[in-house]
Parts: C-alpha cells; structure tokens; sequence
C-alpha cells in the first residue's frame, strides 16, 4: 500500500453567503473576492505540506481545477516542478491532466517528459476527463469530451514512444512533425492512471492495463468497478489485477481518539458542502441523455450531503485513531484490492498544524501496519513496486 | 373572420425520413408547395396551432435535426454544416420543387446557413427569431446562454408570458415520462454539440448573408429576451431585399406565444 499526500488548495475565506448568492463555489464567484496576498500564503503552506509529507515517507498527489475557491492550482505541471526542486523521494502523482480541456496534446506531453526528467523519473501521470465544472473555464464543447479524451491520449501516448517524427491528422488534432524532446525519464513512459466512476471508463482503462483510481466513491461502488476491471481483464487474457491497478481517495483525518478525529475530522467536509450550481455541474451531454433522466427521475448520483457519519460507513471519510485507521484501511485494501491510497488531508480551514500532526500520526503509526498490503505478489497478481 | 389557428385537428403523418442515410423523425401534413420548417431548440409537439394553420396551405414538413428529438445521430457529425448537408441534400430529394423554407431559433441559423450556400431549390426563405451571427463586441452575449439557465430563467428570457409559457412548453423535469425526457435532453445535447463554441453562431455567417437572392422575412417576437430584436434588425439588415417585422406580446417562441398573429403575419409572405 502506497499513500499519498493531497490537498486542493482551497481558497475557504469567500463568505457564504457570497457562495449562497451565485448557487456556486466555482466559474462564476466574483475573482473580487480573492485576495492574491492571502493567496501568496496559502501556497507557501499548501507547498510546505508537500515537503513535510517527502520528509515523512508519503507519496504526493496534485490535481487542477479552474475558476473556484475550491482550488488554487490552476495548472499541475507549474505544483509539480516547483515541488520537484523542493522534494527528494516521494513519487508526485498529478492526477491529472484534463486532456479534454488543453488546447494542445502535445504540449502535455512535452510537459509531463520534462518533468519526468527532472524529477528523474519520480512522475506518475494521471489523465482524467474532467468534472462538469472545468467545461465553462476551458469552454469545451460537454458533448465530446470522451472523444477528445481518447484522441489525446492516443495522441500523447505515442508522442512519447515513437523515436522520430511522425505526423498526426486526427479528429480534434493535427501536427505535421511530433518529435517530443525530451523523451521521458521513465521508458517507455510514466506510469499512467485514469481517474472514473462508470462501466464505460473502467472497461476503457483495463483495455490498457492502466491504473484506475476511483474517487470518493462508496464500498460497493467501487468494488463493483473494481469487479468490472477483473471482468475485462480476464476477458482479454491479462493477468488477474492486483492492487497496483487501483487507487481511491478518501478524506482522511488520523488522531490520537477516534472521538477527537471525528471532533476535528468534520472539518474536511468543507470540500464537500459546497454550493453545486444545478445548471453548470449538468452541462448538456457530458451525461447521456438515457443517464441524466434516469438522475432527473431520482435515483442516481453521488451524496454529496451525506453527514461524517453516513460518510464513514461508506468509506468516503477515513477517520480515526491509528488503529482504528489500520482497520479500515485494512478492510477497504481487502474489500476493493486497493493498492493506493489518495489521502485528501486537508480541506476548507483546516490547520496546517492539525493536518501535520494528522499526517504525522499517519506516516508513524498507521503506515508501518498496512505497507505490506498488496506487496507481496499473490497469483499472478502484480506486486505493489515501494520505493 | 375566424382565427386562422381554430381549424379541426389536422392529421400529422408521422413516417421517418432517410436523408444521408440518417432517419430523422418528421411530421408531415397538408398538400400543395412543400414548406420545410427547421425548428428551434423545443421539442416538436403536433398540438401546436400554428404548424395546423400552415399544413392547410402547404405541405408542411417539420424533421427533428440528427441528434434531436428521436432523430439518429451520425457518430462524426460535430459541426453546424453537417445538418446543414443534409437539409441540402433533403432539399435535391424533393426533386426540384421549390420550397418555402422557414427556420426558427436555432433551426434559423441552419436555414440562413442553407441560403448562403444554394437557394436553387428555395423560393422563398423565412427567419424567426433566427440565431447564427454575431453583431455585438466580444463583451456582449449575442444570445442568451439558454444552458446555464434554470427552468424559470428560460421561460422569463423566451416569453413575454412567461405563465403562459409554463403551460405550454415540455421542458426537462421528474414529471415528464421517461422516453419523452430522454427526447428532451437529446435536443439539449444536441443543441450544445452543434452550437457550443463560437456559441450559437458562425462567425462568417454574417458577411455572407449578402449572398441570399430569395424574398427574405426575418420575423421576431419583441419580447424575445434570448436574442433582441435589434440583433433580428442587423440579421435583416445584411439580406438584400429583406423585410424585418415584429410580432407584438410574443417573445422568443412567436409561433407558439401568438400563433394567429404569427400566421397571419407569414402567411402572405410563404403564399406569394
């Protein structure tokens, strides 16, 4: 078991009632009410928690979103080069680039190899499609984002493992001479992860035997895709998955009691009690129609209201003392083969004292018990590789 | 004289179309010059007056664009003009009978797209409340961002009686059976994939309206608050020849909003 350090970077200090006014924590909250001297701060701390987490043996996940309180790193390449001058051995996953939404594939791919390089290889490189939200910033036509996914990782994939130019003239992407320099650190590429929560991007991702990282999806939701990744697999003839196919990310708070970690554990549910603007986290196509009107006709959808305790139940929140953390880490590795663990650390206002001492408690107390998990190959199961 | 919208029920034929290859649901009524009506981004429905009033002068026929209603989809269709082709190419199936052609709303801006390109087999052409053109500066919303608005909004933006608009128009909720919702959402889908980006318009298209060289009536609801009628005054403005008119109380639906105002208005014209 891998686990990984992350932060969104939040801008908590719009009043709620500005968030209430606009039905929105993201696009459309005035830019008037963020103040880039407190932002100035901010980053120093949100970076200095990276580094506290290289020192304490974790790995590090970074992320980007556009337009939001709700995060304030705009572009994952600029969070991971500034952490790779300042980081000596945690593996820096971006999860991800939002392929849909860069106007040029192949300028991803430059980027990523560059910083492949200069972290000599510490690079893991998640794609993801993008939630709702990021379509307004970029103004991505919502309808074609699966299309546009697919035709730039095809499009990245091969730019990093053909040794000469060659010419792409694609649906949304043409380059007459795609000659990426520098090849990656990593051959023939970074290790790459797809980020989902349907059928369709499961199947799509055990096609290519990348790992698949659900995120903040229920027990038996993710055993399901978990499942539906096996299914594929052995459809195909690959070997069963083992632990390092998949990640999940939960927020997670450790404390000395468990009373005093949902005490102060509540606090990550900033994140999640947002304001979600009804129209812009439903842009036109990026559901099918068939899938939106069943959620229309009220069934579907994520709980986003849930309350910490409904939350705990469903592994969503990961909180405790270290043993009742081995606990659950234990059985959510046992449950759902989970080989990486994307701890969400901090959320909202949470201090940086609290969230080190939590990641702290973490990385001396929990991470020894469940290291082992998934490290030892069983079948023809892929061993977890620990740096 | 009695309202032209009050005549007996017509019989709408309900047969698909096969244009290209693609099937696209279609109402069909009346006799005499074919009239193809394009529609907006609504969701046909037969108990619309107007399309009644219409079907007793001409034979009416009104297609749901691919990707809408229950039309298919062709999997590489991304682009305005691929509906475009295919009006074009229903147009030569009709084997050169000259056509009134009408567009509505969205449905206008394939229609002018059309004329620009060949008005050989249109005699007379129709614009309502017409989307496709951008006049103002980069600044200024055109047209309405229809997508971001809620139920409420929309019917505020594209009624001048917005209660009344509420009870006629379907619009997507819980209560809507579950194929017709699915109808509904497929125009939305549909509408974005075709008009996301430059939104709802074709950055060239105005330029080129000068090359429209059939009677032109560009007809618009003055309460329309989704696209002004200023912007149907400058739509009208670059057509040679063309004739600007205002329906009064009716906004940007005028077709369904004031019906025998509308026909009464068009009628003469799409007659002549």
């Amino acid at each position: 078991m891998l686990a990984y350090h992350f932060t969104e970077m939040p801008y908590p200090y719009v009043p709620e009632e500005v968030e209430k006014e606009y039905k929105s924590a993201r696009v459309i909250v005035p830019n008037s009410y963020c103040d880039p001297k407190i932002v100035a701060e901010l980053y120093e701390r949100y970076l200095d928690d990276y580094v506290y987490a290289d020192e304490l043996g974790l790995e590090i996940m970074l992320n980007e979103h556009h337009q939001t309180m709700t995060c304030l790193d705009v572009t994952v390449p600029l969070s991971a080069a500034a952490l790779i001058q300042r980081t000596k051995r945690a593996k820096i996953c971006i999860l991800g680039s939002p392929l849909p939404h860069r106007d040029n594939p192949v300028r991803v791919a430059e980027e990523l190899a560059m910083l492949d390089c200069m972290s000599r290889g510490r690079i893991i490189s998640g794609f993801v499609r993008g939630v709702p939200t990021e379509i307004q910033p970029a103004n991505t036509n919502p309808v074609l984002t699966r299309q546009r996914f697919e035709e730039a990782h095809d499009l990245i994939v091969r730019a990093w493992t053909t040794p000469e130019p060659f010419n792409w003239e694609g649906r949304f992407w043409q380059h007459r001479y795609v000659n990426v320099w520098p090849r990656t650190y990593q051959q023939p590429h970074p290790p790459i992860w797809i980020t989902g929560s349907t059928p369709d991007s499961v199947t799509w991702t055990a096609e290519r035997q990348y790992t698949y990282a659900c995120f903040l999806t229920p027990y038996e939701w993710t055993e399901g895709l978990v499942n539906a990744y096996r299914q594929r697999s052995a459809e195909l003839g690959f070997p069963e998955p083992g632990p390092d196919k998949f990640a999940y990310l939960a927020l997670c708070y450790t404390a000395e009691t468990d009373e005093e970690a949902a005490d102060y554990g509540k606090n990550l549910l900033w994140y999640l009690y947002r304001e979600r603007h009804p129209q812009l986290n439903a842009p036109p196509g990026y559901l099918p129609p068939q899938v939106l009107a069943k959620q229309i006709l009220g069934t579907a959808g994520k709980a986003y209201r849930d309350s910490f305790e409904q939350l705990q139940e469903k592994g969503i929140v990961l909180a405790g003392s270290p043993d009742t953390m081995i606990e659950k880490i234990t059985y959510l590795h046992e449950r759902c083969n989970i080989g990486h663990l994307l701890m969400m650390n901090h959320a909202g206002f949470m201090s940086p004292e609290k969230t080190r001492r939590s990641m702290e408690l973490f990385a001396k107390e929990v991470y020894p018990a469940i290291k082992h998990l998934g490290a030892q190959p069983s079948g023809k199961s892929e061993a977890l590789a620990l740096a | 004289m009695s309202s032209p919208t009050t005549a007996a029920t017509t019989a709408w034929q309900t047969a698909p179309l096969l244009v290209q290859g693609v099937e696209l649901e279609c109402l069909r009524a009346g006799q005499g010059a074919p009239l193809l009506v394009l529609h907006d981004q609504e969701y046909l429905n037969t108990e619309w007056p107007y399309l009644d009033a219409l079907a007793e002068h001409f034979e009416v026929l009104v297609p749901s664009h691919p990707g809408f209603g229950r039309s298919a989809l062709p999997e590489h269709f991304d682009a305005l003009d691929d509906l475009v082709y295919v009006y074009l190419d229903l147009l030569r199936a009709l084997e050169r009978r000259l056509v009134r052609l009408a567009g509505f709303g969205f449905g206008g801006w394939i229609a002018a797209e059309m004329a620009v390109r060949c008005t050989h087999d249109v005699d007379r052409l129709l614009l309502v409340d017409a989307v496709g053109i951008k006049v103002s500066e980069p600044t200024t919303r055109d047209v309405a961002d229809n997508f971001v608005l809620d139920a409420e909004a929309l019917l505020e933006a594209t009624w001048h009686d917005p209660g009344l608009g509420a009870r006629t128009m379907k619009l997507p909720g819980p209560k809507v059976p579950e194929d017709d919702l699915i109808a509904l959402l497929r125009n939305r889908q549909a509408a974005a994939l075709f008009g996301w980006k430059p939104f709802m318009h074709n950055p060239k298209l105005r330029a080129r309206l000068r090359r429209i060289d059939v009677p032109t009536l560009v007809a618009w609801g003055e309460s329309d608050r989704l696209v002004s009628a200023d912007y149907g005054r400058a739509f009208a403005a670059e057509i040679p020849g063309a004739t600007f008119e205002l329906i009064p109380n009716a906004g940007h639906f005028p077709y369904l909003e004031q019906p025998d105002a509308f026909v009464q208005r068009v009628l003469p014209f799409l007659s002549r």
